[in-house]
């Protein structure tokens, strides 16, 4: 059975009543053909690469619920901690709420260069690629910015701060290092992928490329939204 | 590329998917000034949920994906619930035991008169 007949084949379930949608999962996963219909590895390898670090971070947010609920001391309220200085007021969070805005940017106009990929205008997708990675890197620098004013300004290390529950900075550490590691190398990831596009490595595809680096990359947008929520506003 | 299907989308849904996460996340930086409890909780949650929805729906293009791709990306993560859950219970249990063995006994030790009048 050719794979490619098994998309438009009719469903043998069709006069079951089934809903489409469901016959459509039963039929992909039903025989010996290509289950992902339309989806290429390297997209699909991308989606379970995701898939598995969705539980590495999930792992980490679970454990700073469990030291954070388990903790007899009070734990530091974030929004004083990361408060910032601005024209003479403390305002809670400042420089979070910004790089929230800057990574949601940064997403926007990596939606654009998927976009624009497959639209085959391969300038336009470089272009706001480098935007993408540009917006990722002060990102980044924003949080060096942010980690050693707390370590050398406020002292807080993995096993103490001068805010309350010790565990705070072991879970800050650890889930901000992290996700700030995924945007570090999303950064190198972007400019490889538009240095190539640049060199016509591409030129014979139809740009999917581009969709499996911004599936990363939003990937990495949404982690920042559990952590927001979760460890900075909670 | 024939079985490919046509991913075009008008870049106007970007644009308005941009704007929302912008307005949701406004509104979720907005739940920092709501006294914690129930209400900003909730708040919190449902903002979180709405962004993420919005990213991988439409930024990751999942709504425009075949329910085979959408089960073995999203049911797995459902299944965390059970260990958010477990390690609740369990985080629960573990500060009632703290404060049963460890945080009274430092209390009585550091309260000056009840350690004099143990001593006495």
């Amino acid at each position: 059975m050719m794979p490619t007949a098994d998309v438009e084949r009719k469903s043998a379930h069709g006069s079951s009543g089934a809903s489409p949608l469901v016959t459509s999962f039963s039929d992909d996963w039903g025989s010996d053909i290509s289950t992902f219909k339309g989806v290429r590895w390297g997209k699909a390898m991308m989606w379970v690469f995701l898939l598995s670090d969705t539980f590495i971070f999930t792992c980490f947010l679970v454990g700073y619920m469990a030291v954070r609920m388990s903790t007899v001391e009070p734990w530091p309220n974030p929004s004083e901690v990361f408060a910032l200085q601005a024209f003479g007021i403390s305002v809670p969070l400042l420089l979070i709420a910004i790089m929230t805005f800057i990574l949601i940017s940064s997403s926007g106009t990596m939606a654009m260069a998927v976009n624009m990929g497959y639209r085959r205008r391969k300038e336009a997708a470089t272009y706001l690629i480098l935007v993408t990675a540009l917006l990722g890197a002060m990102f980044v620098g924003m949080q060096v910015f942010e980690w050693s004013k707390l370590i050398l300004d406020e002292g807080v290390r993995p096993w103490s701060n001068p805010f309350g529950a010790p565990q705070f900075g072991a879970v800050f550490f650890m889930v901000t290092g992290f996700h700030g590691l995924h945007v570090s190398a999303g950064v190198v990831y972007l400019l490889t992928i538009a240095f190539r596009i640049r060199r016509g490595k591409y030129d014979e595809s139809n740009f999917e490329i581009v969709e499996i680096t911004g599936l990363y990359w939003h990937f990495v947008d949404l982690v920042w939204v559990f952590i927001f929520a979760l460890f900075y506003l909670w | 590329m024939t079985d490919q299907p046509s991913r075009q989308h008008p870049i106007r849904i970007y644009l308005i998917v941009w704007g929302l996460l912008f307005l949701v996340s406004a509104l979720s930086y907005m739940t920092d000034f709501i006294d914690r409890g129930l209400w900003r909780w909730a708040l919190i949650l449902l903002f979180m949920a709405l962004k993420a929805g919005f990213i991988v729906a439409v930024f990751m293009h999942m709504r425009w994906e075949r329910l085979a791709l959408m089960a073995v990306v999203l049911a797995p993560p459902v299944l965390l619930l059970v260990l958010v859950g477990l390690m609740a219970v369990e985080s629960d249990y573990t500060r009632s035991v703290r404060f049963e063995y460890f945080v009274e006994g430092e209390r009585d030790e550091a309260l000056p008169v009840s350690a004099g009048n143990k001593r006495n």
